[in-house]
């Protein structure tokens, strides 16, 4: 009998039942629950007269509408601290754990997951946000999902799900002088667009991912939704649990022997097989921006916009409409071009690594005048330990300033929105129409092409630098 | 809670012929901050259909008084992005009941298919097909009987057959709900809890 791959075996552990002939009864370990995606569903647990089954396997966290500064003080905008608010009133009624606005533990739900130590290999992990994937970067299956599943998962601690088929995603050998984690998946997006992997769960691997940090790790499987893939995967090793060991809700004593233990039998099995397998080089990778209106449209930093006969013929009236939105013509270089904001942050890229790689690059050096640039660190735990690093120091004399924690101008449902017509390099996700604030032009890249942007306030290749 | 029951419907149809449209297209964030499931029809697609002050575009598709209908023809990956059900929401309080498309996300084929509106999936030159068709009347109908899994452009064709789920099927012929299906198998739940705490 062939052997299993890691999303099998943690897959074939959690079927309750089967349905005939539909999907699969599959029992979820954790759910994380913020403002945006839970009201209704909270409201449908009310009108059926039932409660949270498992509460304990439940946290809640407030961070799609949170403001950036004056986080002490009540949130101004309206109908964002009625659903706050909400939030808190709802924890209250089904017992569910909060970490609301100013709890210590507060932050974007997919950061605060795993720095707390509750993401955990061999977890079936679900969030009423496609992000969710991140969680995927511990060896655990963890997917977005919509509010009428919120409910059933708050309801009945399952879903129904159909089996996904599998990918292997294998990335190999060394990545350049200031190619990181972020350049490699909107790489793999480049190639293979964003419905390359829809129908998927895919597993990266390749010694260029095993080289990586946790945190690198998450910010690939964070963008694993943006090939369409119903979640990405890395295989737990030592890097793993070196990460969660001592996290406020990891195993402790003889529960973390038992667990690594457990957890050293979740990697693929040699023999096992996927429905479909990838190799890229590492040494092919660049350091990625994108031009367009989504995350497939992205090259290495070098190169040029596609020329309109360089686009199949059935995707140009779309990729007409792209030029058009980001005021691009086709054939453009992008080095050169003019940005106006900078965003550091997001579950993608909020990080203390992150931070850390954005403050390392801008030591010593000055913002340029022509940039506005937003630093939202992904949680309170994340910005008090830049700040114990120095961070906010150094960033404060290269003229940047650190703002309080949240999802912030990654999807701009606070204040923090790009103007019209405005182009920010963002180290966020998404470079959809109006994603940022509707006229906003984003170009997605990495912390260190961010940096150099800021530092000489036009798209620039961080490599001159170093 | 029942959702609504879709057997057979026939309509005329909303042509969307551009690839790749995201849920952010579908419903901006900024509309997300409700805490009911209604109104959202009212912003669907709201930056491309309104301007800076809130009046309609009039180059944009919804109001073009010459299209109208119940079925949304979308270019290929329809309603990539977020895992927001507030893009099915807006779809379907707009008034469409189905979305026809050559691919779409997975979320939001599972969120659609959740409320009631029923996402079919077919080839490339069968939407182009259509496309071509309601750009040349736009009162062209096409029908789409999910019992028989199968779409058609009246009154003669060509029609193709699409694939669905057999359990989603049921749930949307009958107007099922699946949190209904999971409470009633809660000591099946509870069993497997117990063997695998």
């Amino acid at each position: 009998m062939a052997g299993k791959t890691l999303f099998e075996k943690i897959w074939d552990k959690h079927v309750v039942t089967k349905v005939d002939g539909g999907p699969s009864v599959l029992y979820i370990d954790r759910h994380f629950v913020h403002e945006v995606t839970s009201p209704q569903a909270f409201a449908g647990l009310r009108d059926r007269g039932i409660q949270v089954r498992k509460p304990e396997k439940t946290v809640a966290t407030a961070d799609h509408n949170i403001p950036t500064l004056k986080q002490d003080q009540p949130i101004q905008d309206e109908l964002s601290r009625f659903q706050v608010n909400k939030l808190a009133l709802n924890c209250e009624e089904f017992g569910v754990p909060l970490y609301g606005l100013n709890h210590k533990w507060n932050g974007i739900v997919h950061v605060i997951g795993p720095e707390l130590g509750i993401t955990k290999p061999g977890m079936t992990i679900v969030c009423g946000d496609s992000h969710t994937s991140t969680h995927g970067a511990f060896g655990s299956i963890a997917f977005g999902i919509g509010t009428s599943e919120v409910e059933m998962v708050l309801a009945t601690q399952t879903l129904l799900q159909n089996k996904p088929k599998t990918m292997r995603i294998n990335i190999d050998g060394e990545l350049g002088k200031g190619v990181v984690s972020k350049d490699i998946v909107l790489y793999i997006i480049s190639q293979i667009g964003t419905g390359g992997a829809t129908g998927y769960f895919v597993e990266f691997a390749g010694s260029a991912i095993r080289n990586l940090s946790m945190e690198a790790r998450m910010t690939i499987c964070n963008m694993s939704i943006e090939m369409g893939a119903r979640g990405g995967m890395i295989a737990p090793d030592e890097t793993t649990f070196e990460y969660i060991k001592g996290r406020e809700f990891a195993p402790k004593g003889a529960e973390w022997d038992k667990a690594v233990e457990e957890w050293r039998q979740l990697p693929s099995d040699a023999d096992a097989a996927f429905d479909k397998e990838l190799v890229f080089k590492a040494s092919d990778i660049e350091p990625m921006i994108t031009y367009g209106t989504n995350p497939g449209m992205g090259i290495g930093i070098s190169k040029s916009i596609p020329t309109f006969e360089e686009i199949e013929k059935s995707t140009q009236a779309t990729f007409k409409k792209s030029m058009q939105y980001m005021d691009f013509e086709p054939g453009d270089a992008m080095i050169g071009k003019k940005v106006d904001y900078v965003f550091i942050g997001s579950c993608t890229n909020g990080r203390i690594e992150d931070l850390r790689a954005f403050a390392a690059f801008v030591k010593g050096k000055k913002k340029a005048d022509n940039i506005t640039a937003w630093i939202v660190p992904g949680s309170h735990q994340v910005e008090a330990q830049a700040e114990e690093e120095g961070i906010r120091q150094i960033l404060e004399e290269a003229g940047f300033e650190m703002r309080q924690p949240g999802c912030s101008a990654c999807l701009a449902m606070n204040d923090d929105k790009i103007p019209e017509g405005n182009y920010a390099v963002s180290t966020s996700n998404r470079n959809f129409e109006g994603r940022q604030g509707p006229g906003a032009r984003t170009m997605l890249a990495s912390p260190l092409t961010a940096a150099a942007t800021a530092i000489t306030g036009k798209i620039t290749d961080p490599r001159d630098f170093l | 809670m029942p959702i609504d029951k879709f057997v057979k419907l026939e309509s005329t149809c909303v042509p969307v012929p551009i690839e790749n449209v995201d849920t952010d297209q579908i419903i901006p964030a900024r509309f997300l901050k409700a805490t009911t499931r209604e109104g959202f029809g009212d912003n669907l697609f709201a930056d491309w259909r309104y301007d800076k002050s809130g009046n309609p575009k009039k180059d944009f598709v919804l109001n073009d008084p010459t299209y109208s209908g119940k079925i949304l023809v979308a270019g290929q990956n329809f309603g990539s992005g977020s895992s927001r059900e507030h893009a099915a929401w807006a779809i379907a309080g707009y008034g469409f009941k189905a979305v026809v498309s050559s691919f779409f996300a997975d979320i939001f084929k599972n969120n659609s298919l959740n409320n009631g509106l029923l996402p079919v999936q077919v080839s490339k030159e069968f939407l182009e097909e259509l496309f071509q068709a309601i750009e040349k009347d736009p009162a062209t109908k096409v029908e789409i009987d999910l019992e028989n899994q199968k779409i058609t452009l009246q009154p003669n064709g060509p029609s193709e057959s699409f694939d669905i789920n057999p359990y989603k099927k049921k749930c949307m012929l009958n107007g099922f709900d699946d949190i209904d299906y999971l409470l009633n198998i809660s000591n099946e739940i509870e069993t497997w809890e117990k063997a695998n705490s």
